[in-house]
């Protein structure tokens, strides 16, 4: 197999909005003093004069982003996950949803594979969270290609968008030249009407690995990548699940609330398949390096493939 | 201030003290008594002060103002129909099932700048528009009115950080010091006290005047005109039911509308107040 060249989602954030700068010149960039986790500090060594330090103040740093907005601007408030959504879920309830402002939420470090931080820091809550606020957009990148076009797409959708990002460097495995993101549509990266799992972001290169081995056992699982989770793609959902007859989601975040939620809303209602939903379950991470907790959560190739053989059994 | 303008002042707040008390009345809920104690003020800012047209309410170099004490909406939308930006009809919709006017401001409404009312957040926003001004090199103010309860929330701390590190003397924030909140007296509850020194300490240009005293407000705006290089924050000593004598200094009134009987006492007194400066 060729060298499977990898970069962080968050690493990609930094650099689209660098890239965009010129381009959209109303795009300006607040941090809470993540800049250099976050890789917003591409972006402020870049462009200073549109780059705000708010300081350990997420709240305040959402709201300020609002009042931005609300005078045009298109501000990109960016944090890890966890105080993004979490510690700031109200004011990004209150302050940027409800007045549906043109704020994107830059959210880094999402998931266990935050790593050695441990539970504190490992949102797996993020997405359950940010798509209960009715007209926020949530988009979870899988790649370096497609987190730098839906930063690009997100400042082209005029509302609130929350972008999730991660800390670990994910495989990159979408072609530069011929991918097209569409916000609110998935994309079938396998064909197979054995069961389809759909995934989303880190976890999306693991289910077409785990279907590639799959389908040398005479397993057909067809694999969609769902980078946005709201609006979902219900269309594509119910043809996979009519198509297939069983579903399995998987994604680096709660079973509750989230990608696995988010389906099983849509099928009990257009057509009522099992869904098997692989994610963390219900329960805090811990430290440890990143890949080996990918490995002990299940979020991985081998229990995808594990999953399948069961639930096709 | 000269005995015109401020009579001119006087019976606009007046009337928009009536409008207060004919819109919780109507809602059968609401807060009325911040919003008498804001009237005078909301009254001088949108008479006198800012920068606003009812005409042209999306005017990108208006002023902006952002009620941070959400609550009070019921002072906000009177000042407003006052001013034109929609009939005072609207006053007795209020909080009603498809009504225009919200319990708590919403942008969508006519001349409101900002969604507000989970109180702390009003504030950020306000710094959010004051930061754009000055990245768009404008020269419009802006104005924020928050509680004295509501500045226990730390938000507001957060932001007063951020206005004095990022210079933005384009902001004024107005503190309604009328020392009372829903469990009681902000001494009792978790006193914020003292106020002008906290936000002196967070670097804030601080001045003080009488929230019912158009001379005390002018010269507080004058000063606060002066100032560059930081934020200003104006604490306003204020009557917490300002106008209703049954409702002054009652922490009853902060969250109950008015019976029937009560309803008529409340407007008969404006009246009376009216008639006093028409006369």
């Amino acid at each position: 197999m060729a060298d499977v060249i990898k970069k962080a989602t968050r690493e990609s954030y930094g650099e689209a909005l660098t890239e965009l700068a010129e381009k959209y010149p109303e795009l300006v960039v607040l941090d809470a003093d993540l800049a250099a986790a976050t890789k917003t500090g591409i972006f402020k060594k870049a462009y200073p004069e549109r780059f705000f330090d708010c300081g350990i103040a997420e709240a305040n740093m959402m709201g300020v982003a609002a009042g931005l907005a609300a005078c045009g601007k298109i501000p990109f408030a960016s944090t890890f996950a966890m105080f993004a959504a979490g510690r700031a879920y109200e004011i990004v309830r209150n302050s940027i949803g409800y007045p549906g402002l043109n704020v994107k939420i830059g959210a880094t470090h999402a998931g266990i594979s935050v790593g050695e931080d441990g539970a504190t820091h490992q949102c797996n809550e993020d997405i359950a969270l940010m798509r209960t606020i009715p007209g926020m957009t949530v988009i979870n990148p899988a790649d370096d290609i497609e987190a730098k076009a839906a930063v690009e797409a997100a400042i082209l959708h005029n509302g609130p968008v929350y972008l999730r990002f991660g800390r670990l460097a994910a495989p990159i495995f979408n072609d530069k030249e011929t991918y097209k993101f569409e916000m609110g549509k998935g994309i079938t990266l396998r064909e197979g009407d054995d069961i389809t799992i759909i995934a989303t972001g880190l976890m999306v290169s693991e289910a077409v690995a785990a279907s590639d081995e799959l389908k040398k056992e005479g397993i057909n699982a067809g694999v969609i990548n769902i980078h946005t989770i709201k609006p979902l793609d219900k269309d594509l959902i119910c043809r996979a699940a009519e198509d297939s007859g069983i579903l399995m989601t998987v994604e680096e975040h709660s079973v509750i609330g989230g990608l696995g939620s988010a389906v099983a809303e849509v099928v009990t209602e257009c057509y009522p398949v099992p869904v098997i939903k692989i994610g963390v379950n219900d329960e805090y991470g811990h430290s440890g390096p990143a890949a080996d907790l990918l490995k002990e959560f299940g979020l991985c190739k081998d229990n995808i493939i594990s999953q399948v053989k069961k639930a096709l059994k | 201030m000269d005995g015109t303008t401020k009579k001119c002042l006087q019976v606009n707040a007046c009337k928009a003290r009536k409008g207060i008390i004919e819109g919780v009345y109507n809602a059968k809920s609401g807060h009325p008594g911040g919003s008498l104690s804001i009237a005078d003020l909301l009254t001088y800012l949108y008479f006198e002060k800012m920068n606003v047209n009812a005409s042209n309410p999306e005017d990108p170099d208006r002023d902006r103002f952002v009620l941070s004490k959400g609550h009070c909406a019921p002072a906000l939308y009177a000042v407003l129909a006052l001013k034109g930006y929609f009939s005072e009809k609207e006053l007795k919709s209020l909080r009603h099932i498809g009504a225009m006017l919200q319990g708590h401001p919403c942008i969508h409404t006519k001349g409101i700048d900002m969604s507000s009312g989970s109180l702390g957040q009003g504030i950020s926003a306000a710094c959010g528009m004051a930061l754009a001004g000055k990245l768009d090199g404008k020269s419009y103010k802006v104005y924020t009115v928050l509680g004295d309860g509501e500045i226990e929330e730390g938000q507001v701390w957060e932001a007063a950080m951020f206005a004095a590190h990022k210079n933005l003397d384009n902001l004024v924030a107005i503190v309604d010091n009328n020392g009372l909140q829903i469990d009681g007296t902000i001494q009792e509850v978790c006193s914020p006290e003292p106020i002008t020194d906290k936000f002196a300490a967070f670097g804030w240009h601080v001045i003080t005047m009488d929230a019912h005293d158009f001379d005390s407000i002018e010269n507080a705006f004058a000063e606060a005109d002066t100032i560059s290089g930081k934020p200003v924050a104006i604490i306003q000593k204020s009557i917490k039911g300002k106008g209703v004598s049954f409702m002054e200094n009652q922490v009853s009134w902060h969250g109950s509308a008015p019976n029937k009987e009560q309803y008529e006492q409340a407007m008969n007194e404006l009246d009376a107040q009216l008639n006093e400066l028409e006369g």
